[in-house]
């Protein structure tokens, strides 16, 4: 059944994480898995479950997402009601552009105060995962809850900003903590930021918020508010990538290469993306491939193992491509050999070059880079 | 009327393609898969919108579930146009008479209504047989410099084949005084394509005398043409160089597919100034597992490759299990090829399963036949399946 929700999406949230991959794009627009940005994830997600109005919340650098997303045509989601809507940030002369949730959603009250649907799903752009958005739905209207956090019970890695969730047997959220300190590899149920509410609930808690000057939703929203409001923590159970460094974004790339992670994120249900009309790959005769993920329009004469290659890559004969993530329009000329490398777009390297990182610290190359 | 186009093109797509056998058992001939990721009909409908033509006729008649679904609204050839674009034209009733397409030219008859509405200069007539890649807006220009009344795209052709063809016998400024339809004893070896710019007055009025003729058996190569030709209208040729493959047979299907191969190919799909459009498959980057070969060979997205293929194209999601070996072979979307089986000189159809240890066809020779696999059916554990061999239903043992 369909669900009578509206998708918001925070295309920009947590780009301070990966600095070097969004130079020039959004978190929304990042490359992954081959032929993916990391917002087909969530608009997929939504779209799978039955939702056919996305806002997309945007603040600076989204020419990319806006190419990427274009009519909104492959997700189905170029709509006469509803579609892609995108919400680029506006401020009248005494206000700054958002830098946080709150302000964020404060711009976006009359496009929510306009819909219909009964619910909000709100989604970052920082996880790869297949959540089953109607199943989270049907928990939140279940507990009659105000607010649904998605939880995932991981071992956490060390970043800037992260939240845990407590919650008693019922579900109900007893206790958030914000960054805590926790002992090296302690798994905990991480806040994937995913949340869903009642569209009304939040229309006057940001009103609330408003009023009262608060400015952070984790800190003075949810914190605070444990008692007085019904909070719930819905428990994802599978396959989540967080990508909140490079180490990270380095390891759910190769996490692909497991068939079990690649059944689970694309099996059952389709994951959209731009269709750019490539041709299909071809392998040369001196072709050496093993252990990887090659997408369309790939021409490969060389060798690659363990690696993910995006759409148009070229591997030039007597090249070794090994542990690496080659983007889109990437060539690699003849005797070139790469080790746990990633080459943002449109990358060119000549011949004979031999470069390495190693998966804590893979060697980035920017976009367009000659070499 | 204030709106209207300069061409429009009508592509005749009803064909069975009965020497496909299997292949067309369901689906009509443009419709047949090609090339990994695209069907025949990926070729005319990306040469339509690559040579600016964005408004087209597609004529079905055999078969025309897959097609229909396929071309949709058009949107993936950018044929979704608020005037024009892509328009699926079927037989249908009417006052006076009810019938069938009789034959090709009967079929733009029967359709004058939609080539009116867009009042158009040109017609362009096309069919969903052939592999090649055309600039359609070249030859108008040409078409439109000459005057002509009628321009027939033709190509060169080995002077062994060029009984198999309409023959054209022109002049030294291209423009035609016979028309042959399989000439016995050809005079030339320049061969219709079966693609024509008409000027659209003279179509019109042809059209209409071709119908109103009961001799005639409502064909363009058969009667418009000669009957054009006999009233002293001005026909020329349009010499086409290039690659251009009809794909009718099963071994011409294969061969074209294996042009595709190679550092040099015969036929380039992958070119960045003529892009084929198609409807693209929704799947993820194919997978060549760890102890996979793949050698010059064409693998569409989703493929799950654990075993050896070479010298092979692959369309979308197939699997090919460890220790399977696909060589020479065409292997359409979704079929599954287990472990241990091989795969030699076949064409297998869209979701086959070809069970463990099966051995299908034999390694290429000069005496090989290629086998084919009909869609959807299954091939069980240990089956042998001799060279040449058509199948379309199940094989258990």
């Amino acid at each position: 059944m369909a669900a009578s929700a509206v998708g918001v999406i925070f295309s920009n949230l947590h780009e301070e994480n990966v600095p070097e991959l969004v130079r020039r794009r959004t978190m929304g627009s990042i490359p992954f898995g081959g032929r993916y940005r990391l917002i087909d994830f969530p608009l997929s997600n939504m779209v799978n479950s039955g939702i056919t109005t996305v806002g997309l919340m945007t603040n600076n650098n989204y020419r990319s997402l806006i190419d990427h997303l274009g009519s909104g045509k492959d997700w189905d989601l170029a709509r006469k009601d509803g579609g892609i809507i995108l919400l680029p940030p506006f401020s009248d002369e005494s206000e700054q552009i958002y830098t946080t949730r709150l302000e964020a959603l404060k711009g976006v009250t009359s496009f929510l105060a306009r819909r219909q649907e009964k619910y909000v799903v709100l989604s970052d752009c920082d996880g790869v995962a297949r959540l089953d958005i109607s199943d989270i739905i049907a928990f939140h209207e279940n507990k009659n809850a105000d607010i649904t956090m998605v939880t995932h019970f991981e071992e956490v890695e060390k970043t800037e900003h992260y939240m845990i969730i407590g919650a008693d047997k019922d579900g109900r959220v007893n206790e958030v903590k914000i960054t805590p300190k926790l002992r090296n590899k302690a798994k905990a149920d991480v806040y994937i930021n995913v949340m869903v509410f009642n569209r009304q609930f939040l229309l006057n808690m940001v009103e609330d918020a408003l009023t009262h000057g608060y400015s952070c939703f984790e800190s003075d929203i949810i914190a605070k508010q444990l008692d007085s409001l019904k909070i719930y923590r819905y428990d994802f159970r599978g396959y989540y990538a967080g990508i909140n460094s490079m180490a990270s974004y380095y390891k759910h790339n190769m996490e692909l290469l497991n068939r079990e992670v690649r059944d689970e994120l694309f099996g059952a249900r389709d994951i959209y993306t731009k269709v750019r009309d490539s041709a299909p790959s071809k392998y040369g005769d001196d072709a050496i491939v093993r252990n990887s993920l090659i997408s369309d329009g790939c021409e490969i004469e060389g060798t690659v193992e363990n690696s993910i290659l995006f759409r148009g890559v070229t591997v030039a004969k007597g090249a070794i491509v090994r542990n690496s993530i080659i983007m889109q329009d990437t060539i690699i000329g003849p005797n070139v050999s790469l080790d746990c490398v990633i080459t943002d777009k449109n990358v060119v390297i000549g011949d004979r070059r031999h470069l390495s990182g190693c998966e804590i610290l893979p060697y980035f190359i920017q976009k367009g880079t000659m070499l | 009327m204030h709106r209207k186009k300069e061409c429009v093109a009508m592509l005749l797509a009803g064909g069975q393609g009965s020497r496909l056998f299997a292949l067309t058992n369901n689906i009509a001939k443009p419709a047949v898969a090609f090339g990994a990721k695209y069907r025949i009909i990926d070729f005319p409908l990306s040469n339509c919108i690559n040579s600016g033509i964005d408004t087209v006729g597609v004529l079905t008649q055999y078969q025309p579930l897959i097609l229909n679904e396929y071309i949709g609204n058009g949107q993936p050839w950018d044929l979704d146009r608020a005037f024009g674009g892509v328009h699926i034209l079927s037989p249908y009733q009417a006052k006076a008479r009810s019938t069938w397409y009789e034959g090709t030219a009967n079929a733009i008859y029967q359709n004058m209504h939609f080539m009116k509405m867009y009042n158009p200069e040109y017609v362009l007539i096309l069919s969903g047989d052939h592999i090649y890649k055309m600039n359609y807006a070249a030859m108008l220009k040409a078409h439109i410099e000459t005057g002509a009344d009628c321009t027939i795209a033709a190509i060169n052709v080995p002077l062994s084949e060029a009984s198999r063809f309409g023959i054209l016998n022109t002049n030294p400024d291209g423009s035609i005084y016979q028309f042959e339809e399989k000439p016995k004893v050809p005079k030339s070896t320049l061969a219709s394509m079966g693609i024509y710019i008409f000027t659209a007055s003279k179509l019109f009025k042809y059209l209409e005398e071709d119908e109103a003729n009961p001799n005639s058996s409502k064909d363009f190569g058969k009667d418009v043409l000669p009957a054009m030709l006999n009233a002293g209208e001005k026909m020329y040729s349009y010499l086409f160089e290039g690659y251009w493959k009809d794909v009718g047979t099963i071994a011409s299907l294969w061969q074209a597919n294996m042009d595709l191969l190679g550092d040099n190919p015969e036929f380039d799909v992958n070119d960045k100034a003529w892009k084929i459009h198609s409807r693209n498959p929704l799947a993820p980057p194919e997978y060549i597992g760890d102890d996979a070969v793949v050698k010059n060979s064409m693998i569409a997205l989703g493929c799950e490759i654990e075993g050896r293929v070479e010298n092979s194209v692959l369309g979308s999601n197939v699997i090919v299990e460890k220790g399977a070996v696909i060589k020479d072979a065409v292997v359409l979307a979704n079929s599954i090829i287990k472990s241990g089986a091989s795969v030699s000189y076949s064409i297998i159809d869209e979701n086959v399963t070809v069970g463990k240890n099966s051995v299908i066809g034999v390694e290429k020779n000069p005496t090989a036949e290629i086998v084919v696999l009909g869609r959807d059916i299954t091939v069980g554990d240990g089956v042998r399946v001799l060279s040449g061999q058509k199948n379309e239903k199940d094989i258990l043992v």
